[in-house]
């Protein structure tokens, strides 16, 4: 199958250090990839690069056989890249209604729009009922955001996210920050996503890694050092050297 | 050449007079995080303070400036007190709203006491008339202006990068939050800085006096002026200062003495021009 | 500043209803208030028809600063160019229709929010407010040198509106004028209540609130402001044109920086984010600056400062903020 995200030799460094050092990937539709990696590998500028919030140095990155290394971010959106936030970023005036319809709106080129009320739409109204009634959120969906516990905003992340029908989505975090009593239905709403979807997570909770990924790719010091089966991933004497440092090494050797 | 080097005294003159009482608002705006539209209402009252010494009273220059500089902070003090610390932290909106509200205020009150005509900071004999400088002549009032913006741009250099106090305020600029953890007393600091800035600005009225003229619109006429040597020059740059005032001290006055009936048209236009194309200051320090 | 008016939630989550009841509620308030003015001030009518015309002012102002977080401090250029072209086409050109005299006000007033907003949003914070006031003052010079079309600091004058639709002519009374500016602020703050309820509307309180979040979900910020400001300097044309129109010349002041100021202290006193507030303020701000600027004009402009300083320290969110933020939570309360 035709990869529907690739990323080929990704190259960018902050004065001389190679935070992003010959990154390749490709993904394709449907695929659940974890990308996992010590603090500090360079995770959060490999996002940033992917998504067109930085320029690499050199290399590239395709969307659906497209080149969109030179496509700001918003041109990117627009092509199918979606990502959600590590920290939670949304409009803590506005409803959880309110973030789906103006995603649902945005997507169909709607949200210039000066007339009508998206509460008049039955269509927007439609889609807002159902992604919010598939994440539990629909008794609070005219609620401020702002008076909503924080996992449910973890989960209105992933509404708005789904709502711009991404061809290729990046998670950054989905259950970061969230109480114990509340993760599994983050984790149903990540069994969930749609069957087409590429999906790319960025994850520390290796137990949610090992339920939801199907591949796992390390990232350590900028470079990709694993990329392979989760069954895989613990064995290797390389993700150990880069997790557990020299103890690797001495455990190996006793 | 004669034209050429007159435009350039005068340019020279009139950046370092900018830069004596906009310095100040630099260093809070990059200190306090404050946007302050009054800083030039306290360079109109120390013009008015050393106007009314000198010429009502009959005081000697310099001491005027004294007065102008310690009566200046004393009023300013209550006004710190009891309105700028309602406004550290708040929004930019709040911030434009106080502070254009204590100008306006400034305004109105000077006009009621002093009325609406120019007041004028008589010079003593010794700044009048002209300095021979072998090639040319140059009015000495010009070259105090001058002395006095290079005499406080390096004894602010050297406060803030030689003095114990300097590295705190350097410390609080960067991060307040850090610096007052490390046992720094950021209040301190606040409070000093703001009554140099304040003072500064009264020095630099009464010091300008001849080339920014003394009169209750004064806070509004050259708001964006000040506002501008910061914006360009970034908030807490000394040095980014010190360029801003000379290239727009440059810009003003060439535009003065070619254009005279459109000086003040291109003196915007080039504001304009120039934050469109360093909309982060020249420093590039300047918080957006 | 970033609060959204318990008004607009209120119509929003309660029904699908189009046009709520609050806006209903609105309207006749508007009209009740209109016909009181006629018949209280008869002969004041011209003071009537220039708050009508600084509402429009601040209500244009409302939309790129209450909605859109933009703080701006040269708003009347967007004014003063609306009263200009609505003069000038009638001293110089001699088209004197007011229909006509308002479409050149509308359009000279969205190319001015165009030119405005493209300088504008080109920076943030401090550098912002620095552009907005030195356009303010460009404009005001321009106008000011160009005294061939615009009549200088003596004003523009020789503008003669025509009757309307060839029947009512505007009288010395301003009755015509009265009408005229009450028919339009009514239909632009219909047109303005769609808006800001709109997608669009939606759209630009996300922006307000988070420009970075809205780009990750594929909108341009700023696409949507200058759109914003296109539609903000047409209705503030409005208010210029309605303006030239019903005192019949046109001054610098319509450009100064001061009606910048006092546009923003008006919005600021009624309360950002809400059309109610809008009208409110200028409403409170025009007649305290009647009374008090014929019993004392030496303090006008201390007393600005001193409401000013008032309304920051003691209704952050204006009045009509405040009061709507209690009937909220009495109505909680029960």
């Amino acid at each position: 199958m035709q990869p529907i995200f690739e990323v080929r030799n990704l190259k960018r460094a902050f004065g001389g250090l190679a935070v992003t050092n010959d990154v390749s990937l490709s993904m394709a539709p449907g695929d659940r990839v974890a990308l996992i990696g010590p603090n500090g590998a360079g995770k959060t500028t490999f996002v940033n690069l992917v998504t067109g919030n930085l320029a690499p140095d050199s290399g590239e990155v395709r969307l659906n056989g497209e080149t969109v290394t030179s496509i700001d971010a918003i041109g990117r959106v627009r092509r199918g890249l979606v990502r959600s936030f590590q920290v939670t970023r949304l409009f803590l005036d506005m409803t959880p209604a309110e973030h789906v319809a103006l995603a649902v709106l945005q997507r169909d080129g709607r949200s210039g729009r000066l007339f009508g009320n998206f509460l008049a739409m039955p269509d927007v109204m439609d889609e807002v009922g159902q992604l919010l009634g598939k994440l539990g959120l629909r008794d609070l969906m005219h609620r401020k955001v702002s008076e909503i516990a924080y996992g449910q905003q973890r989960l209105l992340e992933i509404a708005v996210a789904l709502a711009l029908k991404p061809k290729v989505l990046l998670l950054d975090e989905p259950a970061a920050g969230v109480p114990q009593s509340d993760t599994g239905r983050i984790e149903q709403a990540l069994a969930d996503l749609p069957a087409d979807l590429a999906v790319l997570m960025i994850e520390h909770d290796m137990d949610l890694v090992f339920r939801f990924a199907k591949r796992v790719i390390v990232l350590a010091a900028g470079a990709i050092i694993f990329d392979g089966s989760p069954s895989d991933v613990t064995q290797d004497p390389r993700v150990r050297e880069a997790y557990l440092g020299s103890y690797a090494n001495a455990s190996h050797a006793a | 050449m004669q034209t050429v080097l007159s435009i350039a005294i005068d340019a020279l003159a009139y950046g370092m007079v900018l830069f004596v009482i906009s310095i100040g608002l630099s260093v809070t705006m990059g200190l306090m995080r404050v946007v302050n539209l009054a800083h030039g209402a306290f360079a109109m009252i120390g013009g008015y303070i050393a106007s009314y010494a000198a010429r009502d009273l009959g005081l000697a220059y310099g001491f005027a400036i004294v007065l102008a500089v310690f009566g200046t902070i004393l009023i300013a003090i209550p006004i710190e007190r009891l309105l700028y610390r309602r406004i550290y932290g708040a929004p930019e909106l709040t911030q434009v709203l106080m502070t254009i509200g204590i100008t306006f205020c400034i305004i109105g009150i000077a006009n009621y006491v002093f009325g609406p005509t120019l007041k004028t900071v008589p010079l003593p004999a010794q700044l009048q008339g002209s300095v021979d400088l072998g090639f040319r002549a140059i009015a000495t009032h010009r070259l105090f202006a001058i002395l006095c913006g290079l005499a406080v741009a390096v004894a602010l250099w050297y406060t803030i990068e030689r003095t114990a106090f300097g590295v705190k305020l350097r410390a609080s600029v960067d991060n307040a939050a850090m610096a007052a953890a490390l046992g720094v007393r950021t209040e301190i600091v606040y409070a000093v800085s703001f009554a140099v800035a304040v003072g500064l600005a009264a020095f630099g009225g009464v010091v300008g006096a001849e080339l920014l003229p003394v009169e209750p619109y004064y806070a509004l006429r050259y708001m964006v002026t000040f506002l501008v040597v910061v914006s360009v020059g970034g908030a807490g740059s000394i040095p980014g200062a010190l360029l801003a005032c000379l290239l727009l001290g440059g810009i003003d006055t060439t535009g003065r003495y070619l254009m005279p009936e459109f000086g003040e048209f291109f003196f915007y236009l080039a504001v304009i021009a120039i934050i469109c194309v360093f909309p982060r200051g020249l420093a590039g320090r300047a918080k957006g | 500043m970033s609060m959204t008016t318990t008004n607009d939630l209120i119509a929003e989550t309660q029904g699908k209803r189009r046009f709520g009841a609050s806006d209903l509620i609105g309207l006749g308030v508007i009209l009740a208030l209109a016909v009181v003015g006629y018949f209280l001030f008869p002969t004041n009518l011209a003071l009537l028809t220039r708050i009508i015309a600084i509402a429009l002012l601040v209500l244009s102002l409302d939309l790129v600063t209450g909605y859109c977080g933009v703080a701006t401090l040269g708003h009347a250029a967007l004014f003063g160019a609306g009263a200009y072209a609505a003069g000038i086409v009638s001293a110089h050109y001699g088209i004197n229709d007011p229909f006509a005299m308002l479409a050149f006000g509308i359009a000279a007033g969205a190319v001015a929010g165009l030119i405005c907003g493209a300088v504008i949003l080109r920076a943030h914070g401090l550098p912002q407010l620095v552009l907005s006031i030195a356009l303010i003052h460009l404009f005001h010079e321009f106008a000011n040198k160009a005294s061939s079309w615009t009549g200088g600091s003596d004003g523009l004058s020789g503008i003669a509106p025509s009757a309307l639709f060839g029947l009512y002519e505007f009288d010395l009374w301003g009755r015509t004028a009265y009408v005229f500016g009450v028919v339009l602020l009514v239909l632009v703050f219909f047109v303005l209540r769609l808006i800001v309820r709109s997608p669009f509307g939606m759209l630009c309180r996300a922006i307000k609130e988070d420009p970075i979040r809205i780009r990750s979900m594929g909108a341009s910020p700023k696409a949507a402001l200058m759109k914003m400001y296109v539609i903000s300097g047409a209705v503030a044309g409005v208010g210029g044109a309605l303006n030239a129109i019903s005192t019949q010349v046109v001054g610098l002041d319509s450009l100064s920086f001061t009606m910048s100021a006092e546009s923003l202290v008006m919005l600021v006193l009624g309360g950002t984010g809400s059309l109610f507030g809008a009208l409110t303020g200028t409403i409170v701000f025009m007649f305290f600056e009647d009374v008090v600027s014929a019993a004392n004009p030496f303090h006008w402009l201390t007393m600005v400062g001193a409401l000013l300083i008032a309304v920051v320290l003691f209704a952050p969110k204006g009045l009509y903020g405040t009061a709507a933020a209690f009937v909220a939570r009495r109505r909680e309360a029960k």
